[in-house]
């Protein structure tokens, strides 16, 4: 069924009886060509365009929980392509790009909101490192402008620009970025794979690998096992978990990030706005609730609930920026656990064993990424080889001595 | 999350840094054959396991001190803590 305006007005007359559910509920087959493990934004993704770029469509996405129980329904919807690294910002900038055709290629309203992201600078190094960034982001072909004081106070003017400690000197703004409404997206990828026949299996654990002669064949999963001529895991913050069920350690960490809204306001917050140096972001939901975070919790976890100390940094970031959020009352707080790589960035791979590929650490920034991961992760495996953009994403960087370190921060997950 | 310090008695997690995997008290040998996938290993790859983790952490805001945490990561619940200087000695460590 494709939606439309007139869909809804013929709907809406004759008694809205003729809408289907937006995907089927199928039993697993025996076999199938692609089986991808965990049924997130990415693994969605990747269904989605194995079956519309690459025609391969003997597809199963296997979910252990509900489509959107993982990150892709807990994250704080930015989207931005703001990296320095060249491993790094074609891929983003690939990303950003299908983002912005994203709604009419798979006809779904995702709220896709190009609203801009601003990074504040509240010093002379910070504003040359963000000169630096910002070429870096036209160079791909993305798009970036250098603020100084009185533009970024023409933006929000609502801000602290004499804080004590960090007065605001200017900020890197790019108005492309944005926000998205993520579940959305988790459901408009389901459904355009779905109708061109991936089977989506909710309820569905993938319990271990079926291994002959050091070459997967398949899953053994909670609704019995599955053959598979390729299995592809994306299970963000359980991939140690999942991969460890084939006897691979990974260069990742799990750990918890937190994520709050507040009650329903007008319009205050233009855009997405970081505020780096007090680990606090923010922007406004179209209902109207301030979405906000900061840093991960900084231990190892799997609980998907953090602890109050990040709680109370997160606010007391907010206050130092913005005095004026002070008395919005919070609605809701929650946790996601993530992958956290050893240098802040992500993975999409072939495995030393056979058949096994392997997407995953990507850390806190991995909803932007959604269509670019889904995007190539069916690349390499339709044609066997990497795209352009994610060559650079693969797990044995660190032996050879090329980590993709944003933040310059070193084998240690919880500074990235 | 409160770690009961063996010397101080319980302290609010905040007040420490968390460095992760206790392993990393076993730094391989440089000169060992094989020292260079050993330690690409050592620095790199994490067991990562959900369930109890023992992990070092350090006392940054209080007596500097480094600790082995016994710690559940699935429900947060610390079972054991050690001043990291027992555990490396008698684990075989010289200090
Ligand atoms: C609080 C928070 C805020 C964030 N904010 C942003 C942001 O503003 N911008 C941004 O770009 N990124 C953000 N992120 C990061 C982003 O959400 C993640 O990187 C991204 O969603 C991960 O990919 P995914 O959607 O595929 O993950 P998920 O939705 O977590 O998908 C993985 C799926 O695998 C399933 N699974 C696990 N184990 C198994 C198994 N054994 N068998 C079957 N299925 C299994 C899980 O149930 C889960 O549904 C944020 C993350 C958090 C937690």
């Amino acid at each position: 069924m494709r939606y439309s305006a007139l869909k809804i007005l013929a709907e809406g007359l004759t008694g809205n009886r003729g809408w289907k559910p937006v995907w089927r509920t199928p039993e697993p087959k025996a076999e199938y060509d692609v089986v991808i493990v965990g049924g997130g934004g990415h693994g969605l993704a990747t269904a989605y365009y194995l079956a519309k770029e690459f025609g391969i469509t003997n597809v199963a996405v296997l979910e252990k929980g509900w489509l959107g129980s993982g990150n892709i329904g807990r994250n704080t919807t930015i989207i931005r392509s703001n990296y320095l690294l060249e491993g790094n910002q074609p891929f983003y900038e690939l990303s950003l790009k299908l983002w912005e055709g994203l709604e009419q290629d798979f006809n779904y309203n995702a709220m896709v909101s190009q609203r801009g992201v601003l990074n504040l600078a509240h010093s002379d190094a910070q504003r040359d490192a963000y000169a630096r960034r910002g070429n870096a982001m036209i160079l791909s072909g993305a798009d970036a402008v250098l603020l100084d004081r009185a533009g970024v106070r023409k933006l929000a003017p609502f801000l602290d620009f004499e804080n004590g400690r960090f007065p605001i000197q200017g900020g890197l703004w790019q108005p492309r970025g944005g926000t998205v409404r993520h579940d959305a997206v988790a459901w408009g990828f389901a459904r355009g794979a779905d109708s061109r026949g991936v089977d989506i299996i909710q309820n569905c654990e993938v319990t271990g690998f079926t291994m002959q002669g050091g070459a997967c064949l398949g899953v053994e999963t909670s609704r019995g096992a599955i053959r598979a001529k390729q299995v592809a895991v994306c299970v963000a913050g359980s991939s140690s978990r999942v991969m460890g069920l084939a006897g691979m350690r990974l260069p990742i960490e799990s750990h918890v990030l937190q994520a709050f809204v507040s009650e329903g306001l007008k319009p205050v917050i233009p855009g997405v706005i970081t505020f780096g140096a007090g680990h606090f972001y923010i922007s406004q939901s179209d209902k109207g609730g301030l979405v906000f975070g900061g840093d991960i919790d900084g231990y190892n976890t799997y609980a998907q609930r953090g602890n109050l100390p990040v709680v109370e940094d997160v606010c007391e970031g907010g206050m130092a920026v913005m005095p004026m959020i002070g008395r919005a009352r919070l609605l809701r707080m929650w946790g996601g656990v993530m992958d956290m790589s050893m240098d802040g960035s992500p993975f999409i791979d072939r495995t030393g064993i056979e058949g096994l590929y392997f997407n995953g650490g990507w850390c806190y920034g991995g909803f932007k990424a959604t269509p670019a991961s889904g995007f190539c992760y069916a690349h390499l495996l339709a044609t066997g080889g990497p795209h352009d953009t994610a060559a650079a994403y693969r797990l044995d960087r660190f032996r050879r001595g090329a980590p993709i370190d944003e933040k310059g921060a070193g084998a240690q997950p919880n500074l990235h | 999350m409160i770690i009961d310090h063996p010397l101080l008695g319980p302290r609010d997690a905040a007040e420490f840094t968390v460095l992760g995997d206790a392993a990393l008290i076993h730094r391989p040998d440089g000169m060992a054959e094989g020292a260079e996938a050993a330690f690409h290993d050592y620095v790199y790859l994490r067991d990562n396991p959900a369930g109890l983790h023992r992990e070092l952490w350090y006392h940054e805001q209080g007596d500097r001190s480094w600790l082995v945490v016994t710690r559940n990561t699935l429900t947060h619940e610390i079972t054991e803590v050690a001043l990291a200087r027992d555990v490396a000695r008698a684990e075989g460590r010289s200090r």
